[in-house]
């Protein structure tokens, strides 16, 4: 096997340098034009370490209408990730060992990027009885991450057992923090705006409650909890505080949650409609904040494909959720990096990492050094680029950023040392 | 004016205008022969996906009378209890020509989303979407304000109205507040916190607890349908209690100036919110907002089917 | 109008010829009715109005009696509704003793294609059964497209297609005079 030189290309934004590829590891990093083998041009682009997605619904099995393994994983590698998890509420849920191992097996054939399943904390994510934790995380799947993700595990009792019980796993929960009495047929975020729309309100203080008694929980039991997109600023305010008090506790943010606000819902154009919902432009601002001190670890997609019938309806009957991952770095490099609030080895930190590290991955969220898996994205600073929801990887189309132009562009993407992406096309 | 959506979106002019119009239109109403010929060809569907057969009827009554087709396209019995969508509804409506929907929809925003969704190519009128507007109950409770308060004539600068009850669920006050803030009259919204939206102290209004402070400060008092239901979410602990606390009945309303009139958009819940007493006395005007209704959509719907289409088409 | 001030306007009727015209129409309205005792002289809004009050006033100094006088809007029954955005309406006045078995006596400031007059007559036949309906018109300008043609005309001024009439009446516009403007560009 020849060796594959990714030419010219600055890691993390530093020097430019040839990274050499054999085998699936990074053996040599060169001068810039030393290196020998297949030459992949990359001048003046930017190398970080494959993004890993924490948050991603799939679709497959029961809804592949929407979004299968293999859309999925073409969204993804073109969106610059290597490794992605699956979220459990698929049809049937992701709680038995032969969902997960069915769905990380698909994966693995398509082998563009690691589909890692999340197991689901209870049966049919039905908030009543624990599902085989043990099975899923014993599989060939090997299953770190549960989570009930689209329910919050509400009832305390359960979430207390399933925190202590994850850690004979080495696992966590990820929670999705959302009270469902405060939130009955919530609509979008409460506040003056959903006064004046007319809209049941999904109050701050329902995530923010949830995410105040997990963090408590966790300590007492002394387990791991991940806070799955935490869209307020009271949200992390809780979370900065458990940290300090040496909770083991990590968060995620989306993109969108970075970038859009509530307003958006007034006009009733449910490509907005989202859950956790759109918040106020001083969440916004508390999680990017947040995600440049550190207080939340992670971006995570939420991606949420729906099909075009569940999103061009109204409001009130349409399908809570948006695409991610193809525009995730994008929104991370507009919101995060060129405020300045991110460099380039903290988007490396936060969109791969940290990820990996809260996922267990070991073969995730390597630094780009000699040794090191090749799990590789190459992306372009300068370019720009508009997005055309039918023209993206995912068997749907409900970006909230049609028509929007960005920042970034992702050229290259490497899954063990194998390209995926090359030219913003799959290889 | 294309379509009818919001309250809010009626500047002064246009909404007197509509006001002006709605009084032609009641003077026309009471001529032995009450048709007019305005609309004749023009074809109007009442889209409801909620069942109000008293605004139905109110708009099929207006555009009945200025000639034009009227089709009642009704949620049950339909292809939409057998879950055909919005959008398909929509564009089933478009083939076959409707010039205007009247539509009554669940879902908060329903009728903003029609017209601007790109399904069809009519006006959109909204008759009451979820617990966001009704815009034509506050057009009917403005002309009957104006007709009662200032002798038919001008906006309601200084009129001071009070509107009592659920706000919250309430797509009446939502429009009121809007339309008679833009005309000028003062309002004061009278709930439990409980049936307050959040973000109410940003609202161009004034809000109370209690209604025997404000009563005696208001021209025009407007009691909002409260329903019994709602102590099951916890709103307010007993029916009785509510209507103890926030009720109309003939004690209270000795607390009303003498000039000041009461009124309720309908259905009432007569021993809920309004004693039979009250909503049988001299200053109650439900029958006549009922007659009001009638006229002011009338003159929505001259508005926008009875000129040119918009020179963007 | 104001369009028309920067034209040629040409004066066809001063105030003193609109007050001699409208003196002479309510002289044959008497005549033509032997007497005011079952007249109604509706003006057609806006302008139409005014001079149907003034032909009412007329009137009642001859005859020495009061004369009903009201105005009917026939914005609603237009026949050219959706060739313009949609008209604010006028008001209409029926006198108190009605029009039935009445002689209605329309009145408008310009008489043109008829187009009005017909809407006019169908609005009234909405209003009520007169015994007889008469048109009295300050201007008869031509250009007909009904069958229509007034009993009491003020003056004809006979028009090209691309001329414009305007009538300014002390009312509404502070002065009384007809004037024509060369519509040519305008
Ligand atoms: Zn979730």
């Amino acid at each position: 096997m020849t060796a594959i030189v990714i030419q010219g290309v600055r890691p993390y934004g530093e020097d430019a340098v040839d990274l050499v590829i054999n085998d699936g590891v990074i053996t040599e990093i060169l001068a810039p034009g030393t290196g020998v083998g297949t030459i992949i041009e990359a001048d003046g682009l930017i190398a970080l370490p494959g993004f890993v997605d924490l948050h991603t619904h799939l679709r497959e099995p029961g809804r592949e209408d929407a979004e299968t393994i293999e859309t999925g994983s073409q969204a993804a590698a073109l969106g610059g990730f290597t490794c992605v998890h699956a979220m459990a509420n698929t049809d049937p849920v992701a709680d038995t060992a032969g969902v997960v191992e069915q769905v990380w097996r698909i994966g693995r054939e398509i082998g563009l990027i690691d589909v890692r399943p999340v197991g689901a904390v209870t049966v049919r994510l039905e908030g009543t009885q624990l599902s085989e934790i043990g099975a899923m995380a014993n599989s060939a799947a090997g299953v770190t991450v549960f989570s009930d993700d689209g329910k919050c595990v509400h009832d305390a009792l359960l979430m207390r057992r399933a925190l202590e019980y994850v850690k004979a796993f080495g696992g966590v929960v990820a929670q999705h923090a959302q009270e469902p009495r405060l939130t009955e047929n919530a609509q979008m975020n409460e506040g003056e705006l959903s006064g004046k729309l007319g809209m049941v309100g999904w109050p701050a203080v329902a995530e923010e409650a949830i995410i105040a008694r997990d963090v408590l929980l966790a300590e007492h039991v002394g387990s791991r909890l991940h806070a799955c997109h935490v869209s307020t600023a009271g949200s992390v305010e809780v979370i900065r505080w458990a940290k300090s008090r040496g909770v083991n506790v990590t968060a995620e943010v989306t993109p969108h949650h970075l970038l859009l606000t509530e307003d958006l819902v007034a006009t009733y154009d449910p490509v907005f409609k989202v859950n956790p919902p759109l918040r106020s432009t001083a969440d916004v601002l508390a999680l990017r904040q947040a995600l440049a001190d550190g207080t939340i670890d992670a971006v995570a997609t939420d991606h949420a494909p729906h099909p075009h019938e569940h999103k061009d309806c109204e409001w009130g009957s349409a399908a809570m959720g948006m695409l991610g991952l193809q525009t995730a770095f994008s929104v991370v490099m507009e919101t995060m990096v060129e405020p300045g609030l991110l460099d380039w080895r903290g988007v490396a930190d936060r969109m791969s990492v940290r990820p990996a590290r809260i996922g267990a991955v070991a073969t995730q969220g390597h630094a780009l050094e000699v040794g090191a898996l090749a799990n590789i994205v190459v992306v372009d600073p300068d370019a720009r680029w508009t997005v055309v929801p039918e023209q993206l990887a995912s068997k749907s189309s409900n970006t909230p950023y049609a028509a929007r132009e960005f920042p970034g562009v992702v050229v290259h993407t490497f899954f063990e040392g194998r390209p995926t992406v090359l030219g913003g096309k799959i290889a | 004016m294309r379509h009818l959506l919001s309250a809010g979106e009626l500047d002064r002019d246009t909404a007197l205008l509509i006001l002006d119009t709605a009084a032609e239109m009641s003077a026309l109403s009471e001529r032995s022969v009450k048709k007019l010929p305005t609309l004749r060809g023009r074809t109007v569907v009442n889209l409801f996906f909620e069942d109000s057969t008293r605004t139905r009827i109110s708009f099929e009554l207006a555009a009945k009378r200025l000639s034009a087709d009227v089709i009642n396209f009704a949620a049950k019995g339909s292809s939409v209890s057998k879950g055909e969508s919005l959008k398909d509804t929509a564009l089933t409506l478009e083939a076959m020509g409707a010039d205007a929907v009247v539509i009554r929809h669940w879902d908060s925003g329903a009728p903003y989303r029609l017209a601007h969704a790109n399904w069809i190519g009519g006006s959109v009128i909204n008759a009451g979407d979820g617990t966001h507007e009704h815009p034509t109950q506050a057009l009917l409770d403005a002309y009957t304000m104006r007709k009662h308060l200032r002798g038919g004539q001008g906006a309601l600068e200084g009129v001071r109205v009070g509107i009592v009850g659920d706000v919250l669920h309430s797509r009446v006050a939502r429009s009121n507040v809007l339309l008679l803030q833009t005309l000028g009259a003062e309002v004061t919204l009278v709930a439990p916190p409980t049936l307050l939206p959040i973000g109410i102290e940003e609202w161009p209004c004034e809000v109370s607890y209690h209604i025997d402070e404000v009563l005696p400060k208001v021209d025009a008092i407007m009691m909002l349908r409260v329903q019994s239901e709602r102590m099951k979410d916890a709103y307010f602990p007993t029916a009785r209690e509510y209507s103890r606390l926030y009720g109309l009945g003939g004690e209270r309303m000795k607390l009303l100036p003498e000039h000041a009139i009461v009124m309720h958009p309908g259905p009432m819940n007569r021993g809920m919110e309004i004693s039979a007493e009250v909503a049988d006395s001299a200053q109650a005007v439900m029958v006549e907002q009922v007659a009001n209704g009638v006229s002011v959509r009338m003159a929505v719907l001259y508005l926008l089917l009875g000129g040119a289409k918009e020179l963007s088409e | 109008m104001d369009s028309a001030r920067a034209h040629d306007l040409r004066t066809v009727l001063s105030g003193d010829d609109i007050a001699r015209a409208t003196r002479r129409i309510a002289h044959e309205i008497v005549e033509k009715a032997k007497g005011a005792s079952d007249l109604v002289i509706l003006g057609i809004p806006t302008r139409g109005v005014y001079l149907a009050q003034r032909i009412a006033a007329a009137i009642s100094e001859i005859e020495g009696v009061e004369v009903p006088v009201g105005s009917l809007d026939i914005t609603l029954y237009r026949d050219d509704l959706r060739l313009q955005p949609p008209r604010a309406l006028e008001p209409t006045s029926i006198p108190a003793g009605g029009i039935d078995d009445k002689t209605v006596v329309l009145v408008d400031d310009v008489l043109y294609s008829g187009r009005t007059i017909r809407a006019a007559l169908d609005a009234l036949n909405d209003v009520g059964r007169p015994a007889a309906v008469r048109l009295a018109v300050l201007v008869d300008r031509g250009h007909r497209e009904l069958p229509i043609r007034p009993d009491y005309v003020g003056k004809n001024i006979p028009t090209s297609s691309t001329e414009q009439v305007f009538v300014r009446l002390s009312e509404l516009d502070g002065t009384d005079a007809v004037e024509i403007a060369d519509g040519a560009g305008a």
